[in-house]
């Protein structure tokens, strides 16, 4: 079994363990073992990629170059494989969902119900989301898609709050039809190069070599950049998020808008504008102008929101917004930033969840409007709020800045197919997000921990313990390193964006 | 006699066989319905066998199985057949409607 | 040109900033959770030591540096890669001007910490109180040495959250919550132009650097496109925010809510001053923008006026300082709006004022708090009298007024005196306006002077005042001592650009005019306020005659109550609410409508489900001899 195999079925094997742990009390630090294995071998496989991989690759390469491949033949007949690969894009997303899920373990570290399953579907999903992120085979791609998304209902409808079974069923089936339309869009990708070629295969990098015809194009450009986008949130189909996010348990909160809402914008920077340049460039303005629409639309939706939960979903669609626009602006600047914020979103609002919990589990509400003054009983978890808030209103410092100014930054570059005068409207529009942003963020956390104590009941209660202290910490470590010195984050997905954006020309 | 003959005598027992089933409303009818229909099955295999390839034997070969089945299928059927009896005092299949909607 | 040789401080120039900045770790993480005192001693000796720096650095920039100001980067890394042409590097950018502001930031800084360890003795928070600051210095201090746009904009919004932390320091105060989220979303929003004026700036030329945005080709690029008054008017916005140019002066009245001592620091001597600092680092770029410097002066004339007229109405001493501050901000900011490459008088003028101000209004707001800390109010008509019982507060006290209000030979009438000359060339409105607001400004100086420090106490808290410790009056008599002696610099010899300055520059008109109309305010000040017994009639007589016309003043025209009408009855309940509402029912009830339209035609199927196996037999058989039908039909 190679690295990249064990990086993947790892969370799998763990949960196995899971699975078979004779005790209660040992779950959890199974679990907590598995993932800190896994972010050993995360930092194993990034030394090994830093070391190798990254010196080869080069501005002028016309194929995404990947390391550590295992190449399997699966299904000979149809051209599938068993194709495991990482480059720079594909390394950041681990390094992300690898803190994220540690941190996750360690948010849910008091689940006392059923919490094997809990346990195990939690790391199940996550072997899907690094399958996605490592297979370089549309249909091993799509495979572990479907495992990241399926657990997800499990875990909302049995573990969650309020409305779990209805939030359940309707992100699971929205994401559905989303992935309905991936489908749809894969196996005409599949078919119309295997009839074209005689070479019938779901490889990527073969793929990427055929240029399928214009008309193509740009029906399947939107099919399959919709299908993600509604992973990713996209305006009018986000409203899945806000529910699922309010009814989820705090891990799996932190996992799907930290991680899994990634896998719409990775998807549609690494598969739709990859495979089908042609259809990017003639929609390109239009999706560019939806995300705007994410970008404010989310940020107004928050300012009225009355839970902490929904305020922060509502803050998600508008950061994620922000992927989809730099995705969308078809330059190199737009692709860096796009993936930078993935990276930066999924970390801000790992902890924006992990502290919602956190502060839940103490207060026994979410309502803004119930709380108040708690920043006085504990600092801790408040100050620990405030640089999540500040890291999401983009304060130089935090990793969420360097990826903003990324994607505005891409705007004034433009690309050489679409009007500049209307990118340069719309990248203004956006950048008032930053605005409504301070005034949301500022409003919201104000309420709460800011002024005097609210609640009689909230003047005794605890501040973070030491799990805590080491989740939220271990986060805010995170944004702050990367915001601080953000240069090698940036080198190492740098060559990886050169492929894609070299297609387009 | 022609294959055609034959052929009207396993029809007229197969749909004989239907219509007992979606008929009959005891199960003990249901079941000789079903026996009705395998046995038509089973005439089917020798009669293709005499005029397709009589120099084989599978046709016979096959409805001996299809015969054994019945048996086995019976004896199952009956068996659950008793169970119900015994929970519910009944064996008329109009009144087992609780996999209604 | 010969490379100038490096001394060993100007080779570890980023020592400056990296002190305040590691001892705001240190104290923020591993001090501060288990001694208060010891923070306050870290974080003011770190502070002590940058101090010291800057002034060593001043010294061998001045030996090295001859007749002709010199620009030198000696020390920059790479940050960030936008792409492979445009890198952003954090830097340390030594020139006149940036020199000049480290050594004023430092020390300021340094003689806040000091003033802080008393003011702020037995506070709950006093170590997150030194934490914050040294943030605070460390961001200013890695703004003022910017070597590019880009990072003056890093450190631009970390002095703004230094701010916004540091306003709302007492944050049970609901009052200083507001105060720190307006602070902070003004200035924001204010950044919103500046982020994209970089934008434009960075976008057009390809570059960030202010050592090749001054080149003619990146002017004439920019002028090529027509941005250029564009990009820079957006960057003034961003100035404008920072340093509470009208219409986004709200902010800064309100943020006295915070501690005293960092009303000194940041909303007067350091923080406030980065808009102008901004301006005028751009100031090649700005010089060949007429348009755009003109709206500079402009703006700038207007606030000064209009902040002078406000402060003579209010009651509470911070905020007249505040509306002071203001004031003096938009003397500057008109003074570097008037200045040319050719004539550059008022640039030079306006970098002096700035100097000037730094140490004066910092002793005022020093001189206030600890007036503050020794009755326990802020309202001016409740103190009274202290003359007597906080003499060394008083002498330093009347230092500042003086300075302020422009008497020889506190620092301030030199400083207003260059700014006034360069404005009697060619600006008549600008040399009138100014010398009106001068007037106006030592009106009220002089009236919280007298009401203050004269007369008889008016209150029962007044009365048992005391004087303040001794760290406290350290800081007060040093600052005092800068206010005097700073006046007597030759700045022009060291701050100036474009054509060189000649040096005779004391205008006797000038001077006496400007002297005059200082006079002409504190005596007509000492008329309504200073006897002591018909004081408070004589100012109610005045404001009944004024009516309608005084409560507007007094309530600052009302631009708080306009700002909250806009942000709350506008946008919250015509944008965000709306909003919110259609994403539940509209774009949400779609999807809800597609999941009960499935359910409807699921239950039409119901009908069907009878639980009868017998039916479900009719269904299959029918459904058979249907697919047979089909198949002969279209195959057979």
């Amino acid at each position: 079994m190679g690295l990249l195999s064990l990086l993947v079925f790892l969370p799998f094997i763990t949960a196995l363990f899971v699975m078979a742990a004779p005790i209660q009390k040992q779950i959890r630090w199974i679990a907590l073992f598995g993932t800190g294995l896994h972010l050993i071998l995360t930092a194993i496989t990034t030394y090994k990629y830093v070391s190798v991989g990254l010196l080869s690759t080069s501005p002028e390469d016309k194929l995404t170059k990947l390391f550590l491949v295992e190449k399997i033949d699966w299904f000979t007949s149809i051209g599938i494989q068993y194709n495991l690969g990482v480059d720079g894009i594909s390394m950041a997303m681990v390094i992300l969902t690898s803190i994220i899920i540690f941190t996750g373990v360690l948010a849910s570290w008091n689940v006392e119900n059923r919490s094997k399953e809990f346990f195990a579907l939690l790391l199940v999903l996550v072997t899907g989301v690094f399958g996605v992120f490592l297979s370089f085979d549309l249909f091993l791609f799509f495979m572990f898609y479907e495992v990241a998304v399926l657990p997800m209902y499990l875990l909302i409808g049995v573990w969650g709050t309020g409305p779990k079974e209805y939030s359940a069923m309707k992100l699971t089936l929205m994401l559905m039809v989303g992935s309905a339309l991936i489908l749809v869009g894969f196996l005409a990708l599949y078919f119309i190069a295997g009839a074209k070629t005689g070479i019938y295969t779901f490889d990527l990098n073969s793929l990427a070599q055929f240029n399928y015809p214009k008309e193509f194009q740009s029906w399947a450009f939107p099919t399959i950049f919709v299908g993600f986008g509604i992973l990713g949130a996209l305006y009018p189909f986000h409203t899945w998020s806000p529910d699922g996010h309010a009814s989820a348990p705090t891990a799996v909160s932190m996992l799907h808008a930290g991680v899994l809402m990634k896998l719409g914008g990775y998807g549609a920077l690494r598969i739709a504008v990859y495979l089908l340049p042609e259809g990017a460039k003639e929609w390109g303005l239009f999706f560019m102008a939806l995300a705007t629409i994410n970008i404010l639309y989310g940020a107004f939706g928050a300012i009225k929101q009355k839970d902490l939960k929904f305020f922060t979903a509502y803050s998600s669609v508008s950061h994620c917004g922000l992927v989809l626009f730099g995705v969308a602006t078809l330059n190199f600047m737009g692709f860096k930033g796009a993936v930078l914020q993935m990276f930066s979103h999924g970390i801000m609002t790992g902890l924006f969840f992990a502290l919602i919990g956190m502060i839940y589990g103490r207060t026994h509400t979410r309502m803004i409007s119930e709380m108040g003054g708690l920043g006085q009983v504990m600092p801790w978890l408040s100050t620990s709020f405030y640089i999540a808030g500040l890291a999401s209103l983009g304060l130089p410092g935090f990793s969420g800045f360097i990826a903003e100014v990324h994607v505005f930054m891409a705007w004034f570059f433009g690309n050489a197919w679409h009007s500049i005068v209307f990118s340069r409207v719309l990248t203004i529009l956006a950048a008032m997000s930053i605005v409504v942003t301070a005034v949301y963020v500022l409003r919201g956390l104000g309420k709460v921990f800011l002024g005097p104590v609210q609640d009689p009941h909230h003047e005794n209660l605890t501040d973070a313990t030491i799990t805590e202290k080491l989740t939220t910490g271990m986060l805010v470590a995170t944004l702050a390193i990367v915001g601080v010195y953000p240069l090698p984050l940036i080198k190492l997905i740098e060559n990886s964006i050169y492929p894609i954006l070299n297609r387009l020309h | 006699m022609t294959i055609m003959n034959w052929l009207q005598l396993t029809l007229l027992l197969f749909s004989i066989g239907i219509y007992g089933i979606l008929t009959r409303r005891s199960a003990v009818g249901i079941l000789i319905s079903v026996e009705l229909m395998l046995n038509a099955g089973a005439i089917n295999f020798v009669v293709f066998n005499k005029y397709v390839a009589a120099h084989q034997v599978s046709g016979q070969v096959m409805s001996i199985f299809v015969i054994a089945l019945a048996a086995a299928e019976v004896m199952i059927g009956l068996a659950i057949l008793i169970m119900i009896f015994r929970q519910r005092r009944s064996v008329d299949v109009t009144k087992m409607d609780t996999l209604k909607n | 040109m010969q490379p100038p040789v490096m001394t060993f401080m100007l080779e570890n120039s980023w020592v400056i900033a990296a002190v305040p900045f590691f001892s705001f770790l240190l104290v923020g993480l591993f001090i501060r959770p288990y001694s208060d005192k010891w923070a306050g001693l870290v974080a003011t000796s770190a502070l002590f030591i940058s101090m010291l720096a800057s002034y060593l650095l001043a010294w061998d920039y001045l030996q090295i540096s001859g007749a002709a100001p010199q620009v030198l980067v000696p020390w920059s890394v790479e940050w960030l890669q936008f792409i492979p042409k445009i890198s952003v590097h954090m830097g340390v950018l030594i020139d006149p001007i940036s020199v000049m502001m480290m050594t004023v930031v430092t020390t300021v800084s340094f003689l806040v910490h000091v003033y802080s360890i008393g003011y702020m003795h037995g506070e709950n928070g006093y170590g997150r109180y030194f934490t914050y600051l040294n943030l605070f210095t460390f961001s200013m201090l890695g703004l003022v040495s910017s070597t590019n746009i880009f990072q003056m904009y890093v450190f631009w919004e970390l002095v703004g959250v230094s701010s916004f932390l540091l306003i709302g320091f007492y944050y049970k105060k609901p009052a200083a919550v507001a105060a720190a989220k307006k602070a902070f979303i003004v200035t924001r929003f204010a950044d919103l132009g500046f982020l994209i004026g970089i934008l434009i700036l960075a976008g057009t030329s390809q570059t960030i650097y202010f050592t090749s945005l001054s080149q003619p080709e990146v002017v004439s690029q920019l002028n090529e496109f027509g941005v250029l008054n564009l990009a820079l008017l957006l960057i003034f916005m961003g100035a404008a925010g920072k340093s509470a140019m009208f219409p986004l002066h709200i902010w800064l009245p309100d943020a006295m809510e915070g501690p005293t001592p960092v009303s000194a620091l940041i909303h007067a001597a350091t923080m406030v001053v980065a808009g102008v600092y901004l301006v005028a680092r751009m100031f090649p770029l700005y010089s060949q923008a007429t348009y755009a410097l003109e709206v500079v002066a402009f703006v700038g004339l207007f606030t000064s006026a209009f902040a002078a007229i406000i402060a003579c109405t209010q009651d509470d001493i911070k905020r007249v300082l505040a509306f002071s501050t203001l004031s003096q901000l938009g003397y500057m900011m008109f003074s570097l709006g008037i200045a040319t490459l050719r004539e550059p008088l008022g640039y030079t003028a306006s970098m002096f004022h700035l100097y000037n101000h730094a140490f004066f209004k910092a002793l005022l707001f020093l001189g206030a708090g600890a007036v503050i800390h020794a009755v326990h109010t802020n309202n001016i008509w409740e103190m009274g009298g202290l003359r007597k019982k906080m003499p060394i507060t008083h002498i330093t006290f009347l230092i500042a007024v003086l300075a302020i209000s422009g008497i020889w030979p506190f620092s301030g009438f030199f400083s207003k005196d260059e700014i006034l000359v360069a404005s009697l060339h060619g600006h008549p409105i600008h040399f009138i306006g100014g010398l009106i607001v001068a007037g106006i400004t030592a009106f009220y100086m002089s009236r919280i002077y007298f009401l203050t420090f004269l007369g008889n106490s008016r209150t029962e808290a007044s009365s048992h005042a005391h004087e303040a410790s001794p760290v406290m009056l350290f800081s007060l008599v040093v600052l005092a001592a800068f206010s005097c002696v700073t006046g007597f610099i030759p700045f022009s010899h060291y701050v100036s650009i474009g054509q060189p300055l000649e040096h005779s520059r004391i205008n006797l008109l000038v001077a006496i005019s400007g002297t005059l109309m200082a006079l002409i305010g504190i005596f007509s000040s000492w008329i309504i306020y200073g006897s002591s017994s018909g004081s408070a009639k004589r100012s109610d007589v005045i404001a009944r005659r004024l009516g309608a016309i005084y409560s507007l003043i007094k309530n600052k025209f009302y631009f708080d109550e306009i700002y909250q009408f806009v942000t709350h009855k506008i946008i919250f309940k015509f944008i965000a609410s709306p909003i919110a509402w259609f994403d539940r029912k509209v774009v949400d009830g779609g999807v809800n409508l597609s999941g009960w339209s499935a359910r409807k035609v699921g239950e039409g199927f119901l009908s069907m489900q009878t639980g009868q196996l017998q039916t479900y037999g009719v269904w299959f058989v029918i459904g058979t001899i249907v697919t047979f039908f089909l198949f002969w039909a279209t195959v057979g």
